[in-house]
């Protein structure tokens, strides 16, 4: 399969890049890591003018954890969050997603920052980083501006970056000395989109739930926050009947659909146990941080 | 190639990649994936296209020794990069060990995964010589066989990594 013609730019610099996105509008597109961009250009779902390749910027890899929590660049690989100690324990939600995205070969190109501007509703990125409260950064020709991720997901594909703007980092909050996630994934095989995916984060205070974050992958137009279960978490004991309730709300959240991959109920039932099954393990990597 | 190129730019680029070891330059098409550059442009034939949609890791090639799938690649990205195929796999006159092991532990069938399966498996002792059989199918997850010959190539690979570990 051939994609249709474009022109093609790997400019040195963010400054450089962006110029180019200015340049070309609608036309242009950021190429990153392209494992899926590349496909869709390749079936001409999409068949954009002009191509600005930032791999060959330099500084934009960096993986860092720093007083304020985590900073993601934007050509971070899934295979250099796989391989990150950063990223476990009170960051678990995004250890536990990273190894479970597509397989080792498309990891070793794909970008967290491109799968978020991607918007793929059955992308793993969007939920787990949901529920670890990130956001975005994004530079355009007037600036930078920061995006909840909830605000950055507006549909399936579609997301509030303008054409000229570049995804230049993503950053999650520290979580606080107290806190523990997990990503659960459904799929029919190895390296599949998920069926069903759920990303849990809970930080703890004083033996509550300090912030809880829940998130839903593949169960509607875009990655979902369940928030009636975060609210409903948020200054509770994580005992058995908040668990219960908790799962039962992110069911609630769930938009799913039939399709081959499952029953519309099927999915829903997977959501609920997703949650109630995260929780009880957030929870107990919580225990194992503080030790 | 009946559409003319747009006035505004180009739609083709001169580069140069090294491939297995030498600089190899062309000017392609900016579209050009790099699976067809090998193969069409340098001839390359021993890098195959099976499902050409990110899945079956036929045409898994390393890039800076690191398997990349070539159909999710344009060529102009890897101006300037290291591109390892299977042609460049063995030394002269010889197998590289992984070649070895396939030979040995029958980790072929029809063989149309098999180059994608050597130079992930390749890449993988690279890193870590004394692999388990779970690292072993993790890292072979993204490569399809359909002959279903997993059970042979998960034991070529661990071949490969024994006689790695000789030094031989």
């Amino acid at each position: 399969m051939y994609p249709a013609r474009f022109e093609y730019h790997a400019p040195a610099s963010v400054d450089e890049a962006l110029a180019l996105l200015e340049r070309y509008g609608d036309e242009g597109k950021v190429l990153a890591g392209g494992q899926s961009l590349i496909p869709l250009m390749k079936l001409r779902f999409a068949s954009p003018g002009a191509l600005v390749d930032v791999n060959r910027i330099q500084g934009l890899d960096t993986l860092e954890e720093g007083p304020n929590g985590l900073t993601i660049g934007p050509l971070v690989r899934h295979r250099d969050c796989e391989r990150s100690t950063t990223l476990r324990g009170r960051y678990g939600v995004l250890a536990d997603a990273a190894p479970q995205i597509s397989d080792p070969i498309v990891r070793n190109l794909g970008t967290v920052a491109g799968s978020l501007a991607h918007a793929d509703p059955q992308g793993d990125w969007g939920s787990a980083l949901l529920a670890a409260g990130a956001e975005v950064e994004a530079t355009g020709p007037s600036g930078t501006r920061t995006i909840a991720l909830d605000d950055l997901f507006q549909g399936p594909f579609t997301t509030s970056l303008e054409p000229t703007e570049l995804l230049t980092a993503v950053r999650v909050p520290d979580p606080g000395p107290r806190a523990g996630g997990t990503y659960l994934k459904l799929e029919r095989k190895v390296g599949d989109f998920a069926t069903v995916g759920v990303a849990v984060h809970v930080s703890f205070a004083n033996g509550t739930v300090g912030r809880a974050g829940i998130a839903l992958t593949a169960v509607g137009p875009r990655s979902i926050r369940a928030t009636a279960a975060e609210e409903a978490l948020a200054g509770a004991t994580l005992d058995d009947d908040t668990i219960r309730h908790a799962a039962e709300l992110a069911a609630q959240a769930a938009e799913p659909r039939s399709d081959h991959r499952g029953t519309a109920d099927y999915k829903r039932s997977v959501v609920r146990v997703f949650t109630e099954r995260g929780l009880r393990k957030a929870a107990e990597a919580a225990r194992e941080e503080e030790r | 190639m009946t559409v003319a190129p747009a006035e505004t730019g180009s739609l083709t680029r001169a580069i140069t990649v090294t491939v297995n070891g030498e600089a190899r330059s062309a000017e392609v098409e900016n579209r050009l994936l790099l699976v067809h550059f090998l193969r069409q442009t340098l001839g390359l034939t021993g890098t195959h296209i099976g499902c050409d949609t990110t899945s079956c890791g036929a045409c898994t090639v390393l890039l800076d020794g690191t398997p990349a799938k070539s159909c999710t690649v344009f060529a102009v990205s890897v101006e300037g990069r290291e591109v390892t195929t299977v042609e460049g796999l063995a030394p002269a006159g010889g197998l590289h060990p992984v070649q070895e092991g396939f030979h040995e532990e029958h980790g072929l069938q029809c063989g149309f995964c098999t180059p994608g399966m050597m130079l992930a498996s390749a890449a993988l002792l690279a890193e870590n010589p004394d692999p388990s059989e779970e690292e072993i199918r993790w890292a072979l997850s993204g490569n399809i066989c359909r002959c279903t010959g997993y059970q042979n190539i998960v034991k070529a690979v661990q071949h490969a990594g024994a006689r790695m570990r000789e030094g031989s």
